[in-house]
């Protein structure tokens, strides 16, 4: 079967779409997926740092795109996940160097190499974004449960619909159960009730999520981590399963519960 | 949230970010603007006058969101025939 190309976005920037991408390939090629990461984000090249593969690269998407080296050479195998391979955005470039067509091309080219081709989309709704949604058969639209990440989810999801790519799939990341609870945070119900589309994932907010990007280990590689949790749902979900979302309530210390329990919380 | 918020009755903030969000979409979604939502409603009040008498001051006109389709909604209440005679008749009898 050909591989699915999911491309990850989210119009503001810092709302965690590398992390999100890093997560997923990290959960789907332990499951068995073998899945190619594609970093979009010319001349801010993080997915590296994030995989912990920024020590392995040779060659970029730009050095394939333009003939200087074959698409397996520019595959950077993981460390631990031998399905898993990164090509890496090129740095010293600008996003004027990929076009549309190019990615169409790579995508094409990987289909049938793979079973996920996983695209991290710069920020902003330009000419790096329109790259990215170019080849994608899904969108995931990653958001956080606040005001300018929600607006700016909208308006791409505006023009995902304009661009006949699919209203896409919503990643409401970083929610804070607690802040929630106190009123003093948007809920996913509002975030959802607000832009109106597919949900495939509630991350909680997560510390791990923090370190393991230290590590260049994703924190999906945790079997204890809360966020890692939610990033192995949704990477099931894109595998076409049916998981329940996560009872975010239920998160804290055994403490944390007690108090909850005795109504002090 | 505080119990001096709740004493005060102060909005939650995360109420207030929906209902402010709820408004900024519907200006991104539409690329209308408050004020052109506001001449769009005067000339629909002075286009539908010229047909039948209305009850401007309790119309309600505004866009609302079904999904993500947005809806210009306009409900325009027609004064009551008889109401209108009378109102008419007023003038002449003085």
């Amino acid at each position: 079967m050909p591989a699915q190309v999911v491309t990850v976005t989210s119009g503001k920037g810092g709302v965690g779409k590398t992390t999100a991408v890093a997560n997923l390939a990290v959960a789907l090629a332990s499951n068995g997926s073998k899945v190619v990461c594609i970093d979009g984000d010319i001349g801010l090249r993080n997915l590296d740092v994030i995989l912990g593969l920024e020590n392995r690269i040779v060659y970029d998407i730009v050095d394939v795109i333009e003939g200087r080296c074959r698409l397996k050479q520019a595959m950077i195998k993981d460390k631990k996940l031998p399905n898993l391979y990164l090509i890496p955005a090129a740095q010293t470039r600008d996003k004027n160097a990929v076009s549309a067509s190019d990615m169409n091309r790579l995508a094409k080219d990987l289909r049938s190499e793979c079973d996920f081709v996983l695209i991290d989309s710069p920020a902003g709704i330009e000419r790096g974004f329109k790259n990215a949604i170019a080849p994608a058969d899904r969108v995931l639209v990653v958001t956080n449960p606040e005001i300018s990440a929600v607006r700016d989810a909208d308006r791409v999801i505006g023009i995902l619909e304009a661009e006949d790519k699919g209203p896409g799939a919503l990643i409401i990341n970083r929610l804070n159960p607690a802040m929630v609870k106190r009123q003093e945070m948007l809920s996913a119900d509002d975030v959802l009730d607000l832009l109106a589309v597919e949900l495939i994932g509630i991350v909680p907010e997560d510390e791990g999520v923090l370190i393991g990007s230290n590590r260049g280990a994703p924190v999906a590689m945790d079997p204890k981590s809360r966020a890692g949790q939610a990033f192995r749902n949704i990477a099931r979900r894109l595998k076409g399963e049916d998981v329940p979302f996560l009872d975010l309530e239920s998160s804290g210390s055994l403490w944390e519960r007690i108090q909850r329990l005795a109504g002090r919380r | 949230m505080s119990f001096f918020d709740k004493l005060f009755g102060r909005k939650n903030s995360a109420d207030s970010a929906k209902e402010r969000l709820q408004l900024v979409l519907v200006h991104d979604r539409t690329d209308l603007t408050p004020a052109e939502l506001e001449s769009l409603r005067d000339d629909l009040v002075a286009t539908v006058s010229r047909h039948v008498d209305i009850d401007v001051t309790s119309m309600q006109f505004g866009v609302e969101h079904d999904g993500r389709l947005q809806r210009l909604v306009a409900d325009i209440p027609i004064k009551s025939a008889s109401r209108r005679k009378r109102a008419s008749r007023k003038p002449k009898a003085k």
